[in-house]
Formats: C-alpha cells, sequence, structure tokens
C-alpha cells in the first residue's frame, strides 16, 4: 500500500488539475461568448457608421456610446444577444465624453481597427476589458495589445490611431449625436425613437426591443 | 524512481523528511493550482485583472508570456506538478526524486529570476500573480537552501 501511495495521490492530483481546469475553462467561455471574429461588418455605402444585420430589419438599434462609460459597457452583451435573437441591425456611433479622460483615443483605436475591417471585434473588446484600460494612465499600450490580439497590422494600427480622417470621422459621428439632441450615453434609439433612460439598464433593454419588435411586426 | 531500501524505518530523521518534503509539495499544489488558473484564462484569450490594474495584461499579454506559442502560465503548470510529483516521491523515500526535486526548483528559481527581470526593466509592470508565484518558487528555493543537514545528506547519498 505504502509503494503505491506515491502513485496514486500523484495521479489524483494530476487528475483534479485537469478536472478542474477543464471545469473552469468550460464555465468561463459559457460566462464570455467568443468575440465576434466571424460577424460580418456591414458596411452601408455612403455611410460611415458601423452597422451590424441586415439593412433591411424591420428594427434598427442606432447606439451612441462610449467605450468608457460603464452603462455602455454593461449593455454591449445584452446587445449582442438581441441582435442575433432579433435579427436586428445594430449602427453604433462614437460619442466620447470629455469627462471619460481615455474615451477618445478608445473611440479612435476601434475606428482604426474597422479601417481593418475588425471594428466589432474591437468593439467588444474595448467593452470587455473597459475595466482594464479605463484605469490605466496610458492605455495605448493595451489597444496595442488588443490589436495584436484581433491579428491586426500593428503599425498601420498606430498609424490609423493618429490619422486625421479617423479622428474627424470620431467628431462627425459626436455632431450628427449633438444635432439630434443627443447629451449623454447610452443614447439609444430603435427604429428612430429614442428609448427612454429608465429603460437602458440590462434587466429592462430587452423588454424595450422585444416591445418594438412587436409593434414593428406586420399585424395580420 | 529506485525506492531507498534503508530505510531509517520511523525515525526522526524520516520524520523530518515527510514534513519536509510534504510542506514543498503543499507549495508546489498552491502553484499548480495559480498556473492552471492563469492557463485556462489564457487558452479563454482573457485578460487577468489585478485589481482594475493594467498591469496583469501589460505581462501577461506579452510576448514574453508566450514560448513557441505555449503559454509561460501551462509551462508554470508542468513544472509545479513536477515539483509536485518529485516532492511526493522524495517523501515516501525514493531518492532519486530527491535531487530531482532539487534541480526542478533551481530550475524554476532562475527562470523566476529571469520573468522578474522581463517584468521589472523591459515591460516596466508587474503581474500580481507572477510576483505570487515567484513568491512561491522564492519559498521552495528557500527550503532547498535552508533544509536540515540530515535531509542535505540523503539527498546527495
Amino acid at each position: 500500500m505504502r509503494r503505491s501511495a506515491p502513485f496514486v495521490i500523484v495521479v489524483l492530483v494530476a487528475l483534479l488539475a485537469i478536472g478542474g481546469g477543464t471545469y473552469l475553462y468550460r464555465v468561463k467561455r459559457a460566462a464570455n461568448p467568443q468575440l465576434k471574429i466571424s460577424k460580418q461588418t456591414n458596411a452601408q455605402t455612403g455611410e460611415s457608421a458601423h452597422a451590424l444585420g441586415p439593412a433591411d430589419a424591420p428594427i434598427t438599434l442606432e447606439e451612441f456610446g462610449d467605450f468608457q462609460c460603464p452603462p455602455c459597457g454593461k449593455l454591449s452583451e445584452p446587445i449582442n444577444r438581441l441582435q442575433k435573437q432579433y435579427n436586428l441591425r445594430v449602427i453604433y456611433r462614437q460619442f466620447p465624453l470629455p469627462m471619460h479622460a481615455h474615451a477618445r483615443e478608445a473611440a479612435y483605436a476601434a475606428e482604426a481597427a474597422g479601417r481593418q475591417g475588425r471594428f466589432w471585434q474591437m468593439h467588444d473588446l474595448l467593452f470587455r476589458e473597459q475595466v482594464v484600460w479605463s484605469s490605466s494612465t496610458d492605455p495605448r499600450p493595451l489597444f496595442s495589445a488588443y490589436a495584436g490580439m484581433l491579428q491586426l497590422d500593428l503599425g498601420r494600427f498606430k498609424q490609423d490611431m493618429d490619422n486625421p480622417d479617423v479622428q474627424r470621422q470620431v467628431e462627425l459621428d459626436q455632431k450628427r449625436g449633438a444635432l439630434i439632441g443627443v447629451t449623454t450615453t447610452p443614447t439609444i434609439f430603435l427604429n428612430n425613437q429614442a428609448v427612454p433612460p429608465d429603460q437602458l439598464s440590462p434587466d429592462k433593454f430587452p423588454q424595450a426591443v422585444e416591445a418594438a419588435v412587436n409593434n414593428a411586426k406586420p399585424s395580420s | 524512481m529506485k525506492r531507498d531500501r534503508n530505510v531509517e524505518s520511523t525515525t526522526n530523521r524520516s520524520r523530518g523528511e515527510i514534513i519536509f518534503y510534504s510542506a514543498a509539495a503543499l507549495i508546489a499544489l498552491v502553484g499548480l493550482t495559480e498556473a492552471t488558473y492563469l492557463t485556462v484564462l489564457f487558452l479563454n484569450g482573457e485578460t487577468a485583472v489585478c485589481g482594475g490594474s493594467a498591469d496583469c495584461f501589460k505581462v501577461l499579454g506579452s510576448s514574453y508570456a508566450k514560448v513557441g506559442g505555449i503559454p509561460v502560465a501551462g509551462l508554470g503548470a508542468l513544472a509545479y506538478f513536477s515539483v509536485f510529483t518529485f516532492a511526493i516521491f522524495a517523501a515516501f523515500d525514493y531518492r532519486q526524486a530527491r535531487k530531482f526535486f532539487s534541480w526542478a526548483v533551481i530550475t524554476m528559481f532562475a527562470v523566476t529570476l529571469w520573468l522578474l527581470f522581463v517584468q521589472a526593466f523591459r515591460l516596466h509592470a508587474f503581474c500580481r500573480y507572477c510576483l505570487f508565484s515567484a513568491a512561491l518558487v522564492f519559498l521552495l528555493m528557500g527550503l532547498v537552501v535552508a533544509r536540515p543537514p540530515s535531509i542535505q545528506r540523503s539527498s546527495n547519498s
């Protein structure tokens, strides 16, 4: 018995480590769905906004968001789920608030990723890692690391972040928001109807979308 | 591994060895748990968040965190598992395991020094998980260096 004891202990610990690791992997996998690597960016011709989903979807969800705004971050995953569930058309517009120190740079990072066809992947990553880069004094190395994770051309990404055209794009989105009365984030429109701020929580927002989907259904 | 046939029954010396190697196995087990956790994070493409600090990401997301595509945390898990295995076998009087144990700890210590150097002078960021692991390796190294002479003798013989 004593001779076999070390073998038993070692095998037991190996099984526990592998089993525990696999369990944790599965739990985390379920909690954090994969980034939308395979999702197609569906930019409309002549429209610079980033759009997902069919152009003729019955419901268009237009969000004015700030990557450093915590409520925007909390709504990000529910919006992803709702987009899939109802096949919504989702449009994201940049509205970095001045009170958020790194929001503008994050918007540039998303736009720069968009120039390499990875806007939505960077959008998801920035919201998912919001707590990390928001608290950093210099988030640029982190944005570059995210670009690396998304397999972007790093040199081009860095150049694009400083590109005046990219920065102008963010300003254009902001101007558009200001024109239609956007002052805070997230501001969300469902078929051009602003969603009341009290419904912009992860638990209430799906109901607002469901109601909009039901209203949009042709009455038989 | 050859088992030591000249077993000293249940003398004070063998009891000391059992305690010594059990303590080492316990430390290795803690390291194995942490390294497994970090490996899982890596495989999930997740960032380890250290209390809102970006340093963990800087370190664990850097090119130094991988060797030929394999996460250093995964290699760490293997190393801790090896140390655990050698410590357990050594506790059960497998003489060769004692040598393997010492060499494994010395190798881990050298790698840890390199990783600390990388964090301090190349990345200018310290990941708390890595520091915790470094503390465990320092503890193991401390055990190897400061182990009682009786255990050292039996390890060298």
